[in-house]
């Protein structure tokens, strides 16, 4: 039917609350293909995470509530599998790589007998069995994340490890078997910047390497802009635009997108801009219109009342705003134009 | 605006109260038994026969329909007898947790905050040395030194609950102290009492009000096992434990002097630690 | 290093450092072997009125350490700190109350400075009655201009610290700093756990309260890009020690110290004009070593690509090569 490796289509997840449901993930749609890297940039509290984490089903079950969607691996559906095909995923297909490597590490295990485990549940096989054969996968894939003396490294426990060593571990250990897609949630956020930097280069050689298909969870539009091919731009659960990553730097559409990227302090100086406007909205009653709207500069009636529906401005550059709509006339952004110069 | 908020928490500490089932159970077990022990001379149907009362002609007797929980060997009513013990057994739980909970508090707040000092050595010293102590040997010990009766066994208890809040409030206290607004205070200039009592504790509260609701049960079966010994209530006033030797003797014949008053024992303690549980619910964050 | 403090007149000066060392003992550590982890290892820094110093570093720097020892808590093994001409640390590091009206302390985080057990009202009630800044029955009027003075609703005042959000939390913490009128505000990474468009609502406050109060900063932070917005000198910490200082125009467009060209290197950028900024060819690699172990030589030596014998054999000295800009390298 298609091609995609990963399909999301109109992904809803809302999570329980007393006040009712927050919808946090309201309706996404995102697709990737084998061996391609996409970034997902969205301040924290937009749902990035939250959809993620509905694609390996690893929300919390008594909380979240999904009304809606699809969500197809290799035109599966990953919301209607049972449990023993989604280990089967879970354990061959996908990993994930989280922001705080030193959660992601159990304390009392050593490094060692945490990726074997790994190993074993990917192969299923006798490899699994055999502790020499164990090893070499494991040192393999220590040396591949460039840790000198992998040797010692297994033997380590995670408290032994700094942080950027750890999250090394995580990489290593996330693509130790072949992997056909990782997803990385904000791998180097808790880290120093020139850890950081070493974490990225080393993620994107890896990932090439390997043809291992890459989604970026991110905050940080300097990321993406240095990692991915493709960027969805993430607001209140909801996908704004979306642009392949010279198009959305070179020609942002939506006024999120642009807000957030005068927001960003920028090393070549000329000062801040004062900052986008209002808060995140309220996911319990959020207005029936575009969920941008009440911090919108450019706000018009129809944005209050209809949701924009995603659409194609130029060849890959989607954009879920009215402005961009042929309803919205020339007429009004020319009166926006004076009105910006004034 | 405040009122409106007022009432807006109070719906959220509903929710959270009431999300588990078994808390409103609890809930009316406890109001039950409140108002029970209020209200025991109302309610009961021979309120004399909690006092000194004799009545060989009715002695004895399984329960029937005037004596739903039959009489004991002096003719005495029983369901009469459990509802006075009741008010007896939770006035001590006043007493004690009410007296030792602020001493507790206290003590672990200084001992927490100035940790690492000869008075934090002190305190907790002293603390451990109380809960190195066997709690229900010391009671017994305390209430055996003194004339046995109601107060010395509310003494006993009462001396041997106060370090459980003072480990309790010293853990928490001592964290705190390194929370950046408890620096922040200190940095502005806040005296030592400000500190303690309005950055500290009310931090500390949701927790001990919490552990107050889990305990009221266990002090109440401390009580009975007090009264069981013969430390407790003295004759003719009923207590639970009392209650529940006597009946020993007379086991299996009059079996209900024995199975009622363990029954209420029972109901009030299971009664107390759902509602305990519903209360820890309720104060811990987030929803 | 003398004449790093003879360059401007002592009156400019409200806060001078000099050889400042703060030693923790190792917990655990045998008391013969001496272990200590050098958080801070002979620091010298100066402060002019109304300036915004950035104090820049990875984590394990030393550069909150720093801020906590001015504002007196923590003890230092060594060194001076004068504020407007006076020795703080004599008087068994007790500071004065007037020095705790003058210097206010920002945290990092939102969440656990600002009490959850009390109202905003209380919070910023507190430094007007330490310090008795107003009469008792003008307390209300006080906090509600304290709110204002941070555009925050006055309505504000009777919400919890829980129910309010990241952004706002740490604007509640600034008016609490500005409740004591202080002359003189250490930000020690104020924004850090802050989305972009909250951090450029709190900076622009930050920045026109500067300008309106007559305030002077130390803004501790690890992010370069925020420090060129922002700052008027800008001083790199790696492992206790200062590499590099530099008025902010200088420090971005000639970088000295390698260790201030590797970080400049490893920031994510958004477009082309930032992308020329960053020294090429400088590569990040390795990591800021254990402040136990202190590497012999310039500490830097380890991960340095420019290194030559002398680095890892004896520490260079600070060094002025042009006026103002400050390096520690043997290269420079």
């Amino acid at each position: 039917m298609n091609e995609h490796l990963l399909d999301i289509r109109n992904l809803k997840t809302w999570y329980r609350t007393y006040q009712g449901y927050a919808q946090v993930v309201d309706g996404v749609n995102l697709t990737i293909d084998a061996g391609k890297k996409i970034g997902i940039v969205g301040e924290s509290g937009c749902g990035k995470t939250t959809t993620m984490k509905s694609v390996l089903r690893v929300l919390d079950e008594r909380k979240a509530y999904l009304p809606e969607g699809e969500i197809l691996f290799k035109n599966q559906n990953i919301l209607k599998m049972r449990e023993t095909e989604l280990q089967q995923i879970r354990r061959k297909n996908i990993s994930m790589i989280s922001q705080e490597p030193s959660a992601a590490l159990n304390p009392v295990f050593t490094v060692g007998q945490q990726i074997f485990d790994v190993i074993s549940y990917s192969k299923q096989d006798d490899t699994a069995k055999n502790k020499k054969e164990l090893t070499d996968i494991a040192i393999k894939a220590i040396r591949d994340v460039f840790i000198p003396d992998p040797e010692r490294i297994l033997e380590c426990y995670p408290h032994q490890l700094s942080g950027g060593m750890k999250q090394r571990i995580c990489i290593a250990m996330a693509l130790v078997t072949p992997r056909e897609l990782l997803i990385a949630d904000e791998p180097g956020t808790a880290l120093d910047v020139t850890i950081q930097d070493q974490i990225h280069r080393l993620l994107r050689a890896l990932v090439d390497e390997k043809q291992t298909a890459l989604i970026m969870i991110t905050h940080s539009l300097g990321v993406v802009r240095e990692l991915v091919d493709q960027i969805y731009v993430m607001y209140a659960g909801n996908i704004v635009e979306v642009a392949t990553t010279n198009e959305l730097f070179k020609n942002p559409l939506h006024p999120y997108t642009r807000g957030l990227m005068d927001c960003v302090p920028r090393l070549s100086g000329g000062g801040i801009s004062a900052g986008i406007y209002g808060y995140v909205p309220d996911y319990v009653h959020p207005t029936p219109g575009c969920r941008f709207s009440p911090r919108c500069p450019y706000v018009k009636e129809i944005c209050r009342v209809q949701k924009p529906l995603m659409l194609e401005v130029s060849e890959g550059h989607t954009v879920a705003c009215f402005r961009y709509t042929d309803s919205f006339t020339e007429q009004h952004r020319q009166e926006e134009s004076i009105g910006e110069r004034a | 605006m405040t009122k409106a908020q007022l009432k807006e928490d109070l719906r959220l500490y509903w929710y959270k109260f009431s999300r588990n089932k078994l808390s409103v159970v609890g809930l009316c077990i406890v109001l039950l038994s409140i108002l029970c022990a209020i209200f025991a001379e109302i309610i009961t149907p021979y309120p004399q026969h909690a006092k000194e009362f004799v009545d060989f002609n009715q002695a004895s007797l399984a329960p029937c329909r005037a004596f739903i929980c039959g009489t004991d060997i002096f003719g005495r009513d029983i369901f009469t007898r459990l509802i006075f013990s009741c008010r007896g057994a939770l006035s001590m739980t006043v007493v004690v947790l009410s007296i030792s909970v602020p001493i507790g508090v206290f003590l672990g707040l200084i001992a927490g905050y100035y940790h690492g000092t000869w008075a934090d050595t002190i305190i907790m010293r002293t603390a451990d040395v109380f809960l190195s102590l066997p709690s229900l040997m010391l009671a017994m010990a305390i209430a055996a030194v003194l004339k046995p009766g109601m107060r010395s066994s509310m003494i006993a208890v009462t001396a041997m609950w106060w370090p459980w809040y003072t480990r309790q409030v010293y853990g928490m206290a001592s964290s705190l102290r390194n929370e950046y607004f408890v620096k922040n205070a200190e940095l502005i200039g806040a005296s030592r009492l400000h500190i303690l009592f309005r950055e500290i504790l009310p931090n500390c509260l949701s927790s001990v009000f919490t552990k107050m609701a889990l305990d009221v049960g266990w002090v109440i079966l401390i009580g009975a096992s007090l009264s069981f010994v013969g430390l407790g209530e003295q004759p003719p006033t009923p207590a639970f434990g009392q209650m529940i030797s006597e009946g020993a003797r007379y086991m299996p014949d009059l079996w209900w002097m024995t199975v009622f008053p363990a029954l209420a024992i029972a109901f009030i303690i299971l009664g107390f630690n759902f509602f305990g549980d519903g209360i820890r619910d309720m104060l811990e964050r987030g929803r | 290093m003398n004449e790093l403090n003879q360059q401007t007149t002592v009156d400019s000066k409200i806060l001078s450092v000099k050889n400042l060392k703060v030693y923790f003992p190792v917990e655990g550590s045998k008391k013969s072997a001496h272990k200590y982890v050098k958080a801070v290892d002979g620091v010298d820094f100066f402060i002019n009125e109304g300036e915004i110093l950035g104090l820049v570093g990875e984590s394990g720097s030393g550069k909150s350490t720093i801020a906590y020892t001015i504002m007196g808590m923590n003890k230092p093994k060594e060194g001076s700190i004068l504020f407007k001409g006076e020795d703080i640390l004599k008087n068994n590091n007790k500071r004065s109350i007037s020095f705790k009206k003058d210097v206010q302390i920002v945290f990092q985080d939102p969440g656990s400075s600002l009490n959850p057990f009390q109202d905003i009202r209380q919070i910023l009630k507190l430094p007007l009655k330490v310090h008795k800044i107003v009469p008792k029955d003008q307390l209300d009027e006080a906090v509600a201009k304290a709110l204002d003075r941070v555009e925050l609703p006055r309505n504000f005042s009777y919400k919890t610290s829980t129910s309010i959000g990241g952004g706002e939390k740490q604007l509640v913490s600034i008016a609490r700093a500005l409740c004591s009128e202080p002359k003189f505000i250490i930000l020690d990474e104020p924004t850090s756990s802050l989305d972009v468009s909250i951090q450029a609502k709190i900076i622009n406050m930050l920045l026109k309260l500067h300008d309106e109060q007559k305030l002077t900063y130390l803004f501790i932070t690890h992010d370069l890009s925020l420090m060129r917005n922002i700052s008027t000198r800008v001083a790199i910490m790696y492992l206790g020690k200062i590499c590099e200082v530099a008025p902010t125009k200088i420090f971005y467009t000639s970088p000295m110290h390698p260790y201030t060209q590797m970080l400049l290197s490893s920031i994510p950028v958004i477009s082309k004009e930032e992308e020329e900024l960053k020294p090429k060819k400088v590569v990040s690699v390795g990591e800021i070593p254990s402040p136990v172990d202190i590497p012999t030589g310039c500490s830097f030596h380890t991960r340095c690509n420019r290194k030559i014998d002398i680095c890892s054999q004896k520490d260079p000295f600070m060094r002025e090569i042009e006026p103002g800009h400050f390096v520690r390298c043997h290269l420079a």
